[in-house]
């Protein structure tokens, strides 16, 4: 069978800048946590937005600066769904965005012994 | 056999010796014997349902898979005590649908066929969506099903409600073969004829009719003696050598050839076959998990492979239930956007026999994919002349060039364990509730060691175990449910395991969706009855996520609020206590496990109890996907 996969969002993520992203224009992390349960983004990124089958990695980091961020979760035309103002609105798209740069990032994998013992014996 | 029974071996030759000699090996004697009075309310004679069982003991099937059904009691009766209830053994199953997927989880381990056992109605129409999933998996499996056709000793009401004309229409555009045998030579013939349909490929679930009268009426005597013909299996097709030299010409030329596979690997000879094919080009195998094709620690073994499709200059497409999928990509959106990816001048090759064995109504066949050489053919069986002819035909000043492209993907696929190691401590490495990496790496903690097979597809977890374990044998893996219908997950697993038990005492690890479980939950009182050994681990992330993701969507096209696509999608309110459940039907039940840390002590108690013999259900609530 052929495995469907979210490749367009998973590319145009990807392609954008890795870098640290600019602040954006300033959210509150609490009520971007918040936004994010109730708008459903953790059901394809995953609870703490760390990505899956269905969809990219979006935290730590945000593959995506600000300005990227909004005009993409406004336009976007592949498997994501846009989400426009009258459902998101711009405060709460900033929201989202502090609360996706208050993930801390992940570990490297050699500190946890299970992932690094996997780097040698297999 | 039953739980604490004992499960002594029986030799079928011997049962059979003096009976009917086994459609295996020859032919006929008679199934038939003297004379004998009948007491006052007793039938006389034997019952064309021994000789029906008869016939399953030539043909070696060594379980049916059953849910009681009154116009099956003849041939019920038979099996469990003039048959011993040994090979085949009766096992009970709480729903027909179940017993349809362990026939179908069941073949993918022990290679051949079991069958179920069901009424041809009501039982057949629960059964349908199973030998729906059996068919679009290329499964072998014989469904057997009770009718009585003759109104006149027919009894009224529920009987005759449960009476069909044709039982085998229900299902007749997803089975290759039926047939409704109105004598007991004629069902001897069709038997062994529905054995060798079923595992000729492309392999395809087959539907037999037992007529009421025909089990329960005594064997007519004076007759000719009753026959077992003899299975003779079927070669299955290799490519015209022409068109494989084509094939094989095209790839020994290609700058960047890539192979795509689904179901290659038929057998454990498929495994083998593709790595030499693979190895003869160097070229990467795009794997899509219909089956274990290819070990995944092979330096040319990949998952995925967008860019490889595109940057390609020949595909080979092996058995592919979707080669129009495979090189379009097709968004889910408004304006369904499509694009056909491969790059302009690639050449696309199929071997496979999709080709050679359509139907017109379901849509299984996928779109149609133009090509640029189709050889209709078993995969497995064309792939080492293929191979020969490519060595063939490689020019000697392309060999180093070939060469390089191997080292690129040792390199490469060194390269890329680093990064699949680095995103499983991205995924939510210590989050509550479990990540699918999380998990992944513990079980493997936990079986590394041990001789395990997976007895499910691991899709929902984002094929983290085929990104971090090792699977190196055509027995650890057995694809996915084909047709996608919910309900496969636990029956199949179970069906697996059966197999496995049989095999080699492996312990067998299910990764089982909640959604799925709860269409089948009965599949776990059969293990315990049965003592199926088995460690289930719940993927619980609460919901039929799928569609969660699915409504979603369509929320957002809608853009008139998008907060209640949890609405009919998700399994909360309340939570759904699977440790307990599995306590109810005899399982060892442990969980939930909603911390990562507890999943490694959790995990170890569950493989300890599994290598004892017992089925185990470790409910871990997760991440979503």
């Amino acid at each position: 069978m052929l495995l469907k996969t979210f490749l367009f969002v998973a590319t145009s993520l990807t392609a954008a800048s890795q870098a640290t992203a600019p602040a954006g224009p300033g959210g509150d992390i609490a009520k971007g946590k918040a936004v994010f349960e109730r708008t459903g983004c953790w059901q394809c990124h995953g609870r703490q937005g760390q990505g899956g089958r269905e969809g990219p990695r979006i935290a730590s980091p945000v593959p995506m600066n600000w300005e990227r961020l909004s005009t993409f979760v406004r336009t976007t035309r592949g498997d994501m769904p846009p989400y426009t103002e009258k459902v998101l609105s711009n405060q709460e798209l900033a929201d989202l965005f502090a609360y996706l740069r208050s993930i801390p990032p992940a570990p490297d994998f050699k500190t946890i012994p299970l992932l690094n013992e996997m780097m040698t014996v297999r | 056999m039953a739980r604490k029974h004992d499960r002594a071996a029986v030799s079928r030759r011997k049962f059979l010796a003096g009976i009917a000699m086994t459609g295996v090996a020859a032919s006929a004697t008679s199934a038939t014997g003297p004379e004998q009075a009948a007491a006052p309310g007793t039938l006389p004679g034997r019952p064309g349902s021994d000789f029906m069982v008869d016939v399953l003991k030539s043909l070696e099937i060594d379980f049916v898979f059953t849910n009681p059904a009154s116009s099956c009691r003849g041939i019920h009766e038979s099996i469990v005590t003039y048959g011993g209830n040994k090979r085949p053994e009766l096992i009970t199953c709480m729903h027909e649908e179940s017993a349809v997927a362990m026939t179908h989880g069941y073949y993918k381990v022990a290679g051949k066929p079991a069958a179920a056992l069901c009424h041809g109605t009501v039982g057949l129409q629960h059964a349908a969506m199973a030998v729906y999933n059996a068919w679009c998996d290329r499964a072998a499996s014989i469904v057997l099903v009770g009718n009585r056709m003759d109104a006149a000793t027919r009894q009224p009401g529920v009987p005759t409600i449960h009476a069909v004309q044709d039982p085998g229409s229900l299902v007749r555009d997803f089975t290759k073969w039926d047939d409704n045998p109105q004598s007991l030579p004629h069902f001897a013939e069709s038997m062994v004829r529905a054995y060798k349909v079923t595992m000729t490929p492309p392999l395809e679930p087959v539907l037999m009719v037992l007529e009421e009268k025909l089990q329960e009426d005594a064997i007519e005597s004076g007759r000719r003696p009753l026959v077992v013909p003899k299975l003779t299996k079927v070669a299955p097709p290799a490519g015209d050598p022409n068109a494989v030299r084509e094939a094989a010409r095209l790839l020994a030329m290609a700058d960047n050839p890539v192979i795509v596979v689904d179901r290659v690997g038929r057998t454990a000879a498929g495994v083998k076959h593709l790595v030499e094919l693979a190895e003869s080009l160097n070229a990467p195998v795009i794997d899509q998990l219909g089956r274990m094709n290819m070990p995944n620690t092979h330096h040319l073994y990949q998952v995925g492979g967008s860019r490889l499709i595109e940057q390609a200059d020949v595909i080979l497409g092996l058995e592919l239930t979707d080669f129009w999928g495979t090189v379009n990509s097709s968004d889910d959106s408004v304006e369904m956007a499509q694009a056909y990816r491969p790059k302009a001048g690639a050449k696309l090759i199929s071997i496979g026999m999709g080709d050679l064995y359509i139907r017109a109504n379901y849509q299984d066949f996928e779109r149609y994919q133009q090509v640029d050489l189709a050889i209709g053919a078993d995969a497995e069986t064309t792939l080492p002349m293929l191979t020969e002819y490519i060595k063939q035909a490689i020019p000697a000043d392309r060999r180093a060039k070939i060469a390089e492209r191997g080292e690129r993907a040792r390199k490469n696929h060194a390269q890329a364990r680093q990064s699949i190691l680095a995103q499983a401590a991205a995924n939510a490495w210590d989050a509550s509730p479990v990540s699918a990496a999380r998990l992944s790496a513990e079980i493997w903690q936990q079986i590394k060691n041990e001789n395990w097979a997976l007895v499910s597809r691991d899709s929902s977890l984002s094929n983290w175990p085929h990104r971090l374990w090792t699977f190196a044998h055509h027995h650890q893996f057995i694809g996915g449910p084909g047709g996608a219908g919910i309900g496969y997950g636990l029956p199949a697993a179970v069906g697996a395991a059966f197999a496995h038990r049989e095999a080699d005492k492996r312990l067998c690890i299910n990764l089982q969706n909640d959604g799925d479980a709860m269409y089948a939950p009965g599949a776990l009182w059969t293990a315990a009855h049965h003592n199926v050994p088995m460690l289930t681990i719940m993927w619980n992330n609460r919901a039929y996520h799928q569609e969660i993701m699915h409504l979603q969507r369509m929320a957002n096209w809608r853009q008139r609020g998008i907060e209640n696509p949890h609405i009919g999608t998700t399994i909360w309110d309340p939570y759904i206590d699977y440790a307990k459940m599995a306590q109810s039907l005899g399982v060892v039940g442990i969980g939930p496990i909603t911390d990562p840390k507890d999943l490694a002590a959790a995990l170890k108690r569950g493989v300890d109890a599994v290598k004892m013999g017992e089925p185990v259900l470790i409910d871990v609530v997760t991440q979503p996907r």
